[in-house]
């Protein structure tokens, strides 16, 4: 039979030992829906409140999924991302409350339909252009959003909007938290979170609703990602020229890129704004958008999972690291700076890059394989 | 059915109608006329060589043809249809496909990815049908994938196809240009210099490859260099010097022409041997 160093047709990886990895995926999903119940030692931040940390963090990988797309899969630097975050939170809280009493549910759709046209506007003349142009420009968009909300009373000025919608509480049953003694576990009693009441102080079902969108946000990136539209995104961002020459319209490609983008951050603003009570302008500063480019990068641009560990990590390390006042800030600068300079790629490179590196290995051995193939071609 | 079966009856010979018609093209630099008032057409089910010394203008030409540059001056029309106003994509998806002289294939993408890249011009699915998996989706991927591989498997590299095209030898890339460019289901294959590089019996071996492609239907035009490479795989040739037609006939006549003869003797000598 074949030599068993030989590889026959390359089997894609997700066809092997396919139920172990649907029981891991479960066990893990459970894991994270769980995880602001168990208060987990060492894991849970000692100075901040680790549901609502939950949340942020969730948030944060709604963007750095969005913020992949645009950045990662098409190649396009957009800098002023945090402009979608804000539109998207000041929809539902204009809708919401400042000039309409909507449910907040239903200003989801429309925050992300206002968010989308913003991008379609935003990009519709600037992705015509390449590289650094589109950087500034977007850079620019995120600060006139802050700006406009900020210098404008419609939109309640600097002093921002209050009492945001939350989303409708239906109050089912009581989950109760665990609590860790001296290495034992005990159930604690007078701790439980009611599900589903978004309130003001329990934070778990703000979590629980945005791990969800996470969770859905990230079937459609890997469906959309797998398709010719993955591919399309990918041979603009490798080579535009001849992308077009092979049949690609690169253009509406990169348009539908900033689009899918524009919707996930205006997205993932909405879910923002739920637990908020009140938004402000000066809350969505460019030092948020940077914020999240780096999630992006740390984690690796490309990589959908990369960058959500990124993104993760922008929120928990400087949190669980609370204690350390100002010095977590340099703590994180100097983990950015290590990361910068042995992991150029970001955590978790984009599957190709590793790839790569296996195949070059791999290469050499099969090399007298080949003359023989290539003599009977 | 497929067109790539190595078993499949030619396609006949050339009709004589004319598929592409160069029609007075000038293409200027700032100051330099890189084409010069070039005209010439290429025949459904030919094999047209289009030779010349370096610098003379054929990769000029292949990029007013597929729409990279519009010409100063006249045009090019495919099917009697003018490509002036078209945009790239389209003048692709219109069935001329071309392979680049500075091979430049999507490096991070797969072989098998990049040969679907181009076969994505025969798909029309968008967003939502990829977002649900429609039916219809899945029949068009599975179809532009059996179809990649056919095509990789034709010219001779199937066993790489889950390879990033930067891992491939030199050879195989040029292959896979091919094999992409095929993918976009052309009537017109534009190859710019696919032996550059190649030994002798590569060299070969690709004009039988060629022949190959013609015989299933496609209209090949083919820029190289080796002068007795050409006139073995070519039905017609066209001769560039400085921009400008010195000459085009069939091979055996351009090979005694003069003017050919002193374009290449100015050259290199071995070339015109
Ligand atoms: N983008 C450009 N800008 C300015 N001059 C150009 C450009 N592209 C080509 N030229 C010039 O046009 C002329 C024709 O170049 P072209 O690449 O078409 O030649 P070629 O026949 O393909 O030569 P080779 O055999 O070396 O590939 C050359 O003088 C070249 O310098
Ligand atoms: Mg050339």
């Amino acid at each position: 039979m074949r030599r068993p160093g030989l590889p026959a047709i390359p089997m894609p990886d997700a066809m092997r030992g396919k139920p172990a990895k649907i029981v891991g995926l479960a066990v893990l999903v459970v894991f994270l829906y769980a995880l602001p119940l168990l208060d987990l030692p060492i894991l849970t931040t000692p100075d901040s409140d680790f549901a609502g940390v939950l949340y942020t963090m969730a948030t944060y990988v709604l963007v750095a999924l969005g913020l992949n797309i645009v950045i990662g899969y098409a190649g396009l630097l957009d800098l002023g991302y945090v402009g979608f975050y804000a539109i998207g939170a000041y929809v539902t809280a204009v809708l919401g409350v400042q000039h309409g009493h909507w449910p907040y549910l239903l200003t989801i759709p429309a925050a992300v339909a206002v968010t989308m046209l913003s991008g379609v506007i935003l990009g519709a003349p600037t992705l015509r252009v390449r590289g650094d142009y589109l950087a500034i420009v977007t850079l620019g968009f995120g600060e006139i959003i802050r700006l406009s909300a900020k210098n404008s009373d419609w939109l309640g000025g600097a002093r921002g909007i209050q009492n945001v919608p939350k989303p409708p509480s239906i109050h089912l049953f009581d989950v109760p938290h665990l609590k860790w003694e001296n290495g034992t576990v005990l159930v604690d009693v007078t701790n439980k979170t009611q599900a589903f009441v978004f309130g003001f102080v329990d934070y778990v079902p703000y979590y629980w609703m945005a791990l969800t969108v996470v969770f859905i946000v990230l079937i459609a990136d890997v469906l959309i990602k797998s398709s010719r539209v993955g591919r399309a995104w990918e041979a603009t961002r490798e080579d535009e020229d001849v992308a077009e020459v092979m049949g690609v319209p690169t253009f509406r490609y990169k348009l539908l890129a900033f689009a899918m983008g524009a919707f996930v951050g205006g997205l993932s603003g909405a879910i923002s704004a739920a637990g908020a009570n009140f938004i402000y302008p000066d809350s969505y500063q460019i030092t948020v958008s940077v914020i999240f480019v780096a999630a992006v990068v740390i984690g690796g641009q490309g990589n959908r999972w990369g960058v959500m560990l990124g993104a993760a990590l922008v929120v928990y390390l400087p949190e669980r690291f609370r204690g350390l006042e100002e010095y977590r800030i340099l703590m994180f600068g100097i983990a950015l700076m290590l990361l910068a300079t042995f992991r150029p790629q970001g955590l978790l490179p984009p599957r190709v890059t590793r790839r790569a590196k296996a195949l070059e290995r791999d290469l050499e051995e099969l090399e007298t394989g080949d003359e023989a193939q290539e003599v009977r071609s | 059915m497929s067109t790539v079966d190595s078993t499949v009856e030619p396609a006949g010979e050339p009709t004589g109608r004319a598929m592409l018609e160069v029609d007075h093209v000038t293409l200027r630099f700032g100051g330099v006329a890189a084409l010069d008032d070039v005209s010439f057409e290429i025949r459904e089910g030919e094999i047209l060589g289009l030779i010349g010394p370096n610098g003379a203008g054929k990769t000029t030409c292949f990029n007013v043809m597929t729409g990279v540059y519009k010409p100063t001056r006249g045009e090019v029309r495919f099917r009697g249809q003018p490509l002036t106003r078209m945009k790239r994509f389209q003048i692709t998806r219109l069935g001329i496909a071309r392979t680049f002289q500075n091979i430049r294939l999507f490096k991070t993408m797969t072989a098998l990815d990049n040969v679907m890249v181009g076969g994505d011009t025969n798909s029309s699915v968008g967003l939502l049908n990829a977002l649900f998996r429609t039916p219809r989706q899945r029949r068009e991927e599975a179809e532009t994938h059996r179809r990649a591989v056919e095509l990789l498997d034709f010219v001779g590299i199937g066993r790489r196809a889950e390879e990033l095209a930067a891992n491939l030898s030199y050879g195989d890339q040029r292959r896979l240009e091919i094999a992409r460019a095929m993918a976009t289901n052309p009537k017109l294959l534009c190859l710019d210099e696919p032996a550059a590089g190649f030994n002798p019996a590569e060299k070969q071996r690709l004009m039988e490859l060629i022949r190959k492609v013609r015989d299933q239907g496609f209209t090949v035009l083919l820029i190289e260099h080796d002068m007795r490479l050409v006139m073995g795989v070519t039905d017609r040739i066209v001769v560039l010097e400085f921009g400008r037609k010195i000459a085009e006939g069939p091979p055996a006549q351009i090979r005694d022409d003069p003017a050919v003869i002193a374009a290449y003797l100015g050259v290199d000598e071995d070339d015109a041997s």
